[in-house]
């Protein structure tokens, strides 16, 4: 059973929420990343979702646009973003990882390498932004292949005949965009995300989760009522570029406590 | 290489497919969020191209606001210093605000007004689609936002200065390589936020799906033109067609209402920049390789872990690593060909026809002319090269000024 079922089924079990955290690999350096995914983890983390750098990075705020550049000047590619997934699977095998990112340096890795080395390596899931299902077809034959979730978006502006055209293909969970915007917007509207999720909702059984906008364990636990988990990226990214002249040790430990922080308010009664 | 007997099958008026495809290329990669929008256009836009009244506006607006149809001009002089073919310009360079970009942004206004969007934005390279923008946002009275690498917003201050006379608020984009690629990037987050009341004008035949086919339909006005003028003056088609290709939204509106010309040659001309061998030049369809940036799968210069490179070219209107999906389907089946001059011969041509029939040409244009200027002299007297002559120089003074090494 693919990691990421089997995370979404615990949790259920247990009456949890999931929190899915992101950071890009290689930011601020590709030297830090493994460690602070092991911190992500311990201190609350249920997935890791681990962004591939790309020079266009279009869906992304200020912030997280500059997480990208930072882990570019480290020449961070695809290749080694996998290659950290390896790493970090040699201690942890039971974290779910997806890989978020654009399409073109999967394209010229070619769809099926990307499937066969992502598994190989210890990957579950994929999450390719500018991918809508009309254009993810054959890329999805190849996920499916060796059993990775293709994750997809859903937005405020999605209609109701589309998101069931959507959940139909989507698999692993559902990712709901919660606001018109990019990553790390301030303008999170949580009586218009219960709205839209429970329409969702009706049209799937994949957990669905909720992202963009959710910056502590307050707004995770806001959105979470009405989801079964929440995303947060921006919050990780921003800390990692402000201490990224620190000892590694010091960022690490930085990430862990906002890790910490957020899931104490999510579990908050 | 080709087989040419299928491609004269094929009905050029027919592409896209409806969900954007020019064979392998176009299409629709953006994030959930902009499908909606871009469906809402898509219909409008089928719906509005042929209703006779959206029609007869656009045709007024073009015959009274920008001064068509543009005139086809035979350059005698040009010609006969150049030696072979006859040299015809489409003269694009007439238009109101000076350059073809004028056409699309009428037609985008129009569909703006249509759909009741009260906020227009646009990103620009060399200022002369912001400056379109600019001027029908202020004729319609729509707020307009202007994105701008700001390496751009250094090397082409004049324009910026007009988008602010005509009330545009720019935006100089700092991220990555703060040039055009980067002002789609930030537009694109912009139309991301503000999607509820604003129209984004794309100004090239790129950009997802409906935009390549809007955005063409919107320019092939100056090959409809030509054609017509190509009869009437020289009482017959020309032998081939010449234009610079950046995003390609003056080569596919020249081109497209005679791809299915046979007899009618057609040449894409890319910035060589230092030239194609050197890697420093912004020539995607010379030396790049299929990928997907800015909504659409189409050439791209990219390095081998898929991230979009630096481009190099004098023109700042060329300087972008992608272009119109078309432009690839129309290279891969061998209809277009597509060449490249670099910025040192595109200078000279800049040069020649201004001194020759006192046309200062963009330095955008100049590539075309220095193509076809090179094919002219291997062709009869007897033989006619039509070039797109897409944009003034009045924009390019200071640039050419630089280079002399004088300060105006």
């Amino acid at each position: 059973m693919n990691r990421i079922d089997q995370r979404m089924q615990a949790l259920k079990e247990q009456n949890r929420k999931a929190l899915i955290t992101y950071i890009v690999s290689g930011d601020p350096t590709p030297a830090l990343t493994v460690d602070a995914m092991h911190a992500l983890v311990e201190n609350g983390a249920d997935i890791i979702e681990l962004g591939i750098p790309f020079s266009d990075p279009m869906a992304e705020g200020p912030v997280i646009q500059l997480g990208h550049e930072r882990a570019l000047e480290h020449n961070v590619s695809l290749t080694s973003t996998i290659d950290m997934v390896k790493v970090f699977r040699e201690k942890d095998q039971q974290t779910p990882i997806v890989l978020m990112g654009y399409v073109n340096p999967i394209e010229r890795m070619g769809y099926a390498t990307f499937a066969k080395m992502a598994a190989q390596a210890g990957v579950d899931g994929v999450l390719t932004v500018d991918l809508p299902p009309e254009e993810a077809v054959l890329l999805d034959e190849q996920l499916k292949a060796v059993d990775l979730k293709n994750i997809f978006l859903l937005a405020p502006t999605t209609t109701v005949q589309r998101i069931r055209e959507v959940v139909n293909v989507a698999s692993g969970f559902v990712y709901y965009v919660s606001l018109k915007g990019v990553t790390g917007a301030g303008h999170l509207d949580l009586d218009s995300v219960k709205d839209k999720l429970g329409i969702i909702q009706q049209h799937t059984d994949l957990p669905v989760c909720v992202g963009f906008g959710i910056k502590d364990g307050a707004s995770a636990k806001a959105v979470s009522q009405y989801a079964d988990g929440a995303v947060v990226g921006s919050v990780f990214v921003d800390k990692m570029g402000a201490l990224q002249n620190e000892e590694n040790q010091t960022i690490i430990d930085a990430v862990g406590q906002l890790v910490a922080d957020i899931r104490q308010g999510l579990d908050s009664e | 290489m080709n087989d040419l007997t299928n491609v004269a099958d094929i009905d050029f008026s027919s592409f896209p497919d409806e969900n954007g495809h020019f064979g392998l290329y176009g299409g629709r990669f953006v994030s959930e969020t902009l499908i909606s929008a871009l469906d809402e256009l898509s219909e409008m836009y089928d719906r509005l191209k042929d209703d006779p009244v959206f029609q007869a506006e656009f045709d007024k607006d073009m015959a009274h606001y920008v001064g068509r149809p543009s005139p086809l001009y035979h350059a005698e002089r040009w010609s006969q210093k150049v030696g072979g073919a006859q040299i015809y310009l489409k003269r694009e360079d007439l238009n109101h605000t000076g350059a073809h970009k004028v056409n699309n942004t009428i037609g985008q206004a129009l569909l703006a007004k249509y759909s009741g969007k009260t906020r227009v934005i646009a990103e620009t390279g060399a200022g002369q689609h912001g400056v379109a923008s600019a001027t029908v946002a202020a004729r319609l009275g729509l707020e307009c936002e202007v994105f701008m690498g700001a390496e751009d917003v250094q090397r082409q201050s004049l324009n910026v200065y007009r988008m602010k006379l005509l009330g545009a608020k720019v935006h100089a984009v700092t991220s990555g390589t703060k040039t055009l690629k980067d002002a789609m990037n930030e537009a694109m987050r912009d139309w991301v936020t503000n999607v509820d009341n604003t129209f984004y004008i794309i100004g090239t035949v790129a950009g997802p799906h409906p935009y390549p086919k809007l955005v063409r339909d919107f320019q092939a006005i100056i090959g409809r033109e030509a054609r017509e003028q190509s009869l009437v003056q020289a009482g017959r088609l020309p032998d081939a067609l010449v234009a610079c290709v950046g995003g390609g939204s003056n080569a596919i509106g020249l081109f497209h209402p005679f791809l299915n010309d046979e007899s009618v040659e057609m040449y894409g001309v890319e910035a060589g920049g230092d030239g194609v061998d050197t890697g420093r030049h912004a020539a995607p369809l010379n030396d790049g390789i299929p990928g997907v940036l800015h909504g659409n799968r189409t050439y791209l210069m990219e390095d081998e872990n898929g991230q979009i490179i630096e481009t190099h070219s004098v023109s700042a209107g060329l300087d972008y690593p992608g272009v119109g999906p078309e432009h690839s389907w129309l290279k891969d089946l061998g209809r277009v060909n597509y060449v490249a001059v670099t910025d040192e011969e595109a200078l000279a041509a800049f040069r020649d026809l201004t001194l020759t029939e006192g046309i200062m040409p963009a330095l955008e244009s100049s590539h075309a002319l220095a193509y076809a200027a090179k094919m002219a002299k291997d062709m009869p007297e007897d033989k006619i090269i039509v070039v797109n002559l897409s944009g003034r120089g009045d924009k390019d003074i200071l640039t050419m000024a630089n280079l002399d090494g004088i300060t105006v």
